[in-house]
């Protein structure tokens, strides 16, 4: 059963502001959500490997090779704030 | 008064000698202007997708192996969750449940006896960028990031609980640091950050069989800061504790002036990090025969090094230990030993003349200007009684501030050793018609007076007469007069 304070919790971890109505609503529909996995319980998985990932894949990776690197203007084209070639943050201690 | 035994474990990150990144082909060169080494995978930009560079699995492994640990059959990256402007994802890609390698150990000497301390697990993750900040991070109005380090492969090495005192995690780190190296994984340079270590550390009364609180130690940047943070930070746990008091499970970090650990402002419910399988990676089902190739071309390692040097050119433990520290020594030694059989004699040197002056220096071997060839050539010229042994400890010192050949510097300085008996007899005569009072003190017996003479012949040769020479002409003249 997720609370109140589970959505305040990871709200505040995701850096996120909820108003109380939002954290009403969220709540209720976490718990919504939950509630439908809950139907996974019902299927007997002993003999299932843990799922790390949904593809059918492995090994994926590429050679050690040193490519191009984006202009500085276009590195910082979206910092909300620069100095110089530096992107300016609030500090954060 | 309570007896308590001090627990340390470490957390070591190493940056891998990549050319790129872990996940993704920027640049992984130290320096460069500030994001400059940087694309939109790193960036974290919408739609990308990262891909594991191949040369950081097998250096990992390659790094696994040298530390006797297991390497998984089945490993998968996850996401470490947190806010911290010091990466632009607002995750880290690491291991979590399924690292690469676990179940390794690496011994250490102390006090004469080998001690395993043991390596609990080895996983890969990405760099994170540099925050830069006005004066200090307290005082910085804001903060400027830099993302070049950003995506620089790393391998987090985990000890077990192993080590006892703040001596045994330096002799670990020291180890590790050498071992790492010698496999060529990493340049490990703690000046650089390509080598990084945090403490985690607790007191408990000894004889007891749970562990206290523990609290982690940040920012100790060399081996003598490690040393000195744990020490400080074992003393304030025993008076805490002695006072009545609880240790707070907490992060510290070492201020180096000062000599104390400080608490970090604990970033509440930081350490939830809501860990998930990395969607954007795939698993990792490591070959069998892979892993047997890597470990066929892994290197001579320092303990097999230090003991070949025992056995094969017959080297006190002490002097092996030392030689092997850092493949670089070892190196060196060896490149002398192949122009100039006496190894005693190089190690000697090394150990003495060598490393006193690369410390006061502040240098590694890497820059040292004497190459073994120049080294050898000035044994051979104390061998050929061309400079005396004391001479060549001034020569030495000019190599090592210039660079020059011995011979040059012997010739240009007028070093060359006298070893003419006429010359060395005209000089003990005037010395001993100069010090008519002592040479009466030796007769009568006064040995020390002898000492005397000789200091004398030498300073008037200004140390350059054979000093056997001068010994045997002053004592036949003492007893023919």
């Amino acid at each position: 059963m997720i609370t109140i304070k589970d959505v305040e919790h990871v709200a505040l971890l995701a850096r996120l502001e909820l108003s109380d109505e939002e954290k009403q609503m969220y709540t209720k529909q976490l718990n919504a959500i939950l509630e439908y996995a809950q139907m996974l319980n019902e299927l007997n998985t002993d003999d299932i490997p843990p799922t790390a990932h949904v593809l059918p894949l492995k090994n994926v990776w590429r050679e050690d090779e040193v490519g191009e690197h984006l202009p500085p203007e276009e590195v910082l084209a979206n910092a909300p704030e620069r100095e110089g070639q530096f992107f300016k943050v609030p500090r954060i201690v | 008064m309570t007896d308590y035994e001090t627990i340390i474990g470490l957390e070591v990150h190493v940056e891998l000698k990549t050319k790129s990144k872990i996940f993704c082909p920027s640049t992984t060169e130290f320096g460069g202007d500030p994001n400059t080494h940087v694309c939109p995978v790193c960036l974290g930009l919408p739609g990308v997708l990262p891909v594991l560079n191949k040369k950081v699995l097998e250096y990992a492994i390659r790094a696994a192996l040298a530390l006797n640990c297991e390497i998984a059959e089945y490993s998968k990256f996850d996401r470490k969750n947190y806010y911290y402007p010091d990466l632009p994802k607002n995750y880290q890609i690491s291991q979590y449940d399924l690292p690469l390698a676990r179940n390794g150990y690496l011994n250490i000497e102390v006090n004469g006896q080998t001690k395993r301390i043991g390596i609990t697990r080895i996983h890969m993750e990405e760099d994170a960028g540099k925050l830069i900040h006005q004066g200090t991070i307290a005082t910085s109005p804001y903060s400027l990031v830099d993302y070049n380090r950003t995506g620089v492969p790393l391998i987090e090495i985990v000890s077990e609980p192993d080590m006892r005192s703040p001596e045994e995690a330096r002799a670990y780190l020291e180890k590790l640091k050498a071992i790492i190296q010698y496999t060529g994984v990493s340049d490990c340079k703690m000046e650089e950050g390509s080598l990084r270590c945090d403490a985690n550390v607790s007191v408990r009364p000894r004889g007891s069989r749970e562990f206290g609180t523990k609290t982690e130690i940040k920012n100790m940047n060399s081996f003598k800061a490690l040393q000195r943070a744990l020490a400080y930070e074992v003393e304030r746990q025993i008076a805490v504790l002695q006072e009545g008091g609880r240790i707070v499970q907490e992060t510290r970090t070492w201020d180096e002036n000062k000599g104390i650990t400080l608490p970090m402002r604990s970033k509440e419910e930081a350490h939830d990090y809501r860990y998930f399988p990395e969607p954007d990676l795939v698993p990792l089902v490591i070959d069998r025969q892979w892993v047997e190739e890597i470990r066929a071309t892994l290197p001579e390692l320092p303990d097999e090094r230090r003991n070949r040097y025992i056995k094969h050119y017959d080297l006190p433990a002490y002097d092996a230990t030392v030689l092997t520290a850092t493949k670089e020594m070892a190196d060196y030694f060896e490149e002398c030993v192949a122009l100039y059989p006496n190894a005693k004699a190089v190690s000697n040197w090394m150990m003495g003349d060598l490393s006193r002056l690369l410390n006061a220096h502040n240098m590694d071997i890497t820059r040292c200007k004497v190459s073994p060839r120049q080294l050898t050539d000035m044994l051979k010229l104390m061998d050929r009684g061309t400079i005396s042994g004391k001479i060549a400890k001034t020569v030495f010192e000019e190599m090592f501030a210039t660079g020059k050949d011995p011979e040059q510097i012997v010739q240009e300085k007028g070093l060359v050793q006298i070893t003419d008996e006429g010359a060395i007899a005209a000089v003990v005569e005037e010395v001993l018609a100069g010090n008519a009072k002592v040479v009466e003190d030796y007769l009568k017996g006064k040995d020390r007076a002898f000492g005397f003479l000789v200091g004398q012949v030498m300073k008037a040769t200004r140390g350059k007469a054979n000093p056997e020479l001068v010994n045997r002409l002053l004592k036949e003249k003492l007893h023919s007069s």
